[in-house]
């Protein structure tokens, strides 16, 4: 998977959720952090820009 | 004991039933192997000595009135140290864990092996719950690839890969979420399933995505695999996605054979990269089975986008307490792609959700004209320990991240798999998914059992310098 994040700010982004969650991030931490959520946008990206009709609900089951 | 010290399941339960060995000399010998080994290798986090000998004993009483033990009689097997064990943590390869009270009772899965005739002998190093596929861990030490000490045994059911490869068990049970029973099995150049999701239960173990974790064997041979598939099957109340199909046994048409099978490769996402060794394995597989056509799952590559976002945010829902409490005492590595799964927008996961019914749909429809579907395992021999990034196909990316590229977008469906090993050469083995469609590990087994019977696929036990 890239490394390339998308356009956005993940340290900002960062920093405004982490007390909405409740986790209190050591700035060393914050590096690694950014970077995941680099590729997670990505990821989300991705997925994205698949176009999917209306009706498709997901899927927590299997069965064939 | 008139069996080679180091012997698969098959070979045991067949001599202990038959009284060529004991129990008790079986499981002597394993214990007496773990502890001259085990210290080079790391595959062992705990050895339940003492439970192993009684039951041995036991067992060897139950023989000498003449009943029948099952077919699994005798066998010793350890299990990936999530799978609760009764009076140890459940540690999950994590630090906090082990603060947990001691499990009251065994795991499913492994009361069902031991209701088999196997005799648990321990627990096995993982990477810190889960979210791994090196191998690795911060606060037990790594598992070593038994093939070259120095190399990855892959993750996170490292020391269940790394148990059978170095002939301390011959069986061993490990977990799969996007693809760690499969990446270690191909490291370490041994047999690993990975069955359909919701086909073994999973109580009694500790999770990581509930919405794709499954259970599944490691083994030296097919047969092997089998014969545990078999004993895992059945109903389970406390698992709450578990099948309501009654068990389908698979032994019985191992020795089937391929004919009549459709049997193609996976094309696209799937041939592109990794190392070209990667797809050479393919290749030879599919030559020795005749497969010469050529199918695409379609939109791999977002299946396993999606894969990627739903682990992380469905694993860190699962962590977040812990994330608050005690961040300092995950393993770091684990801790910040946690707390970055934690931040993911519930739109991303949702649509990845919806995505995946889409994907679904679609990749069954593939199985309208093919019964088996062949891809690489992993995009590279094991790197080695401590590797931080490797190349693929020109593009220098994290190890971590990107070790389960081909295993992700298959899991994330719930399809049956087993990887099988292949060596081309004297170097590290590599992996090939032999993959079925949903229910139709039969399948998978049968391909796989070929495979070894030709030599295209065998799983030697490897010797630790």
């Amino acid at each position: 998977m890239p490394e390339t994040p998308p356009p956005f700010d993940p340290h900002a982004y960062a920093t405004v959720t982490a007390p909405l969650l409740g986790l209190d991030l050591d700035p060393t931490w914050m590096a690694a952090i950014t970077a995941n959520l680099g590729v997670l946008a990505a990821a989300a990206e991705l997925v994205a820009g698949f176009p999917l009709p209306d009706a498709v609900e997901a899927a927590p089951r299997f069965e064939a | 004991m008139n069996i080679p010290p180091v012997s698969d399941a098959t070979t045991i339960a067949a001599a202990i039933s038959q009284g060529r060995a004991s129990a008790r000399e079986v499981v002597a010998s394993a214990l007496d192997r773990i502890a001259r080994i085990d210290g080079r290798v790391g595959a062992f986090t705990d050895v339940l000595t003492e439970r192993a000998r009684m039951r041995a004993e036991t067992l060897d009483a139950a023989i000498a009135r003449g009943e029948a033990i099952g077919p699994l009689a005798g066998v010793p097997f350890a299990v990936k140290n999530l799978i609760d064990v009764a009076g140890l943590p459940t540690r999950a390869g994590s630090k906090i864990n082990r603060d947990c009270p001691p499990a009251a009772r065994d795991g499913t899965v492994v009361r069902r092996l031991e209701e088999a005739g196997a005799i648990l002998v321990g627990a096995l190093n993982m990477g810190e719950y889960a979210y791994d596929f090196t191998g690795e861990n911060v606060h037990d030490g790594d598992a070593h690839n038994p093939h070259a000490l120095d190399h990855m045994t892959g993750g996170s059911s490292g020391g269940s890969g790394a148990a059978v490869a170095a002939g301390l068990v011959p069986l061993t049970l490990g977990s799969d979420t996007n693809g760690s029973i499969r990446v270690p099995a191909a490291f370490c150049g041994c047999f690993g399933m990975k069955p359909t999701y919701g086909r073994i239960s999973r109580a009694g173990s500790f999770p990581f995505v509930g919405s794709l974790d499954h259970l599944g064997p490691m083994a030296r041979s097919v047969a092997d695999l089998a014969l545990a598939y078999d004993a895992l099957q059945g109903p389970d109340p406390e698992d709450p996605v578990l099948t309501s199909r009654v068990p389908e046994p698979a032994s019985p048409s191992l020795e089937s054979g391929i004919g009549g099978l459709r049997i193609a490769v996976a094309g696209g996402y799937f041939a592109r990269g990794g190392d070209p060794e990667a797809f050479t394995a393919v290749a030879r597989v599919a030559e020795a089975l005749g497969a010469s056509r050529e199918v695409e799952l379609p939109e791999a590559h977002r299946a396993r986008a999606a894969a990627y976002l739903i682990t992380a945010a469905e694993g860190a829902t699962l962590h977040l307490d812990r994330l608050r409490t005690r961040p300092r005492d995950f393993d770091p590595a684990v801790r910040d792609r946690l707390i970055a799964g934690a931040m993911i927008p519930a739109p991303f996961v949702e649509r990845a959700q919806r995505f995946r019914r889409w994907y679904r749909d679609a990749v069954l429809t593939v199985f309208d004209s093919v019964d088996v579907i062949l891809a690489p395992a992993t995009p590279c021999r094991a790197p080695k320990g401590g590797q931080t990034h490797f190349v693929l196909d020109g593009v220098t990316l994290p190890v971590r991240a990107n070790i389960g590229l081909f295993t992700q977008p298959i899991s994330f469906i719930g399809l049956p798999v087993v990887a099988v090993p292949v060596r081309l050469d004297a170097g590290l083995p590599l992996g090939v998914q032999v993959i079925a469609a949903p229910w139709r590990e039969d399948l998978v087994l049968r391909v796989a059992r070929q495979l070894e019977r030709d030599g295209i696929c065998t799983a030697p036990v490897a010797e630790i310098a």
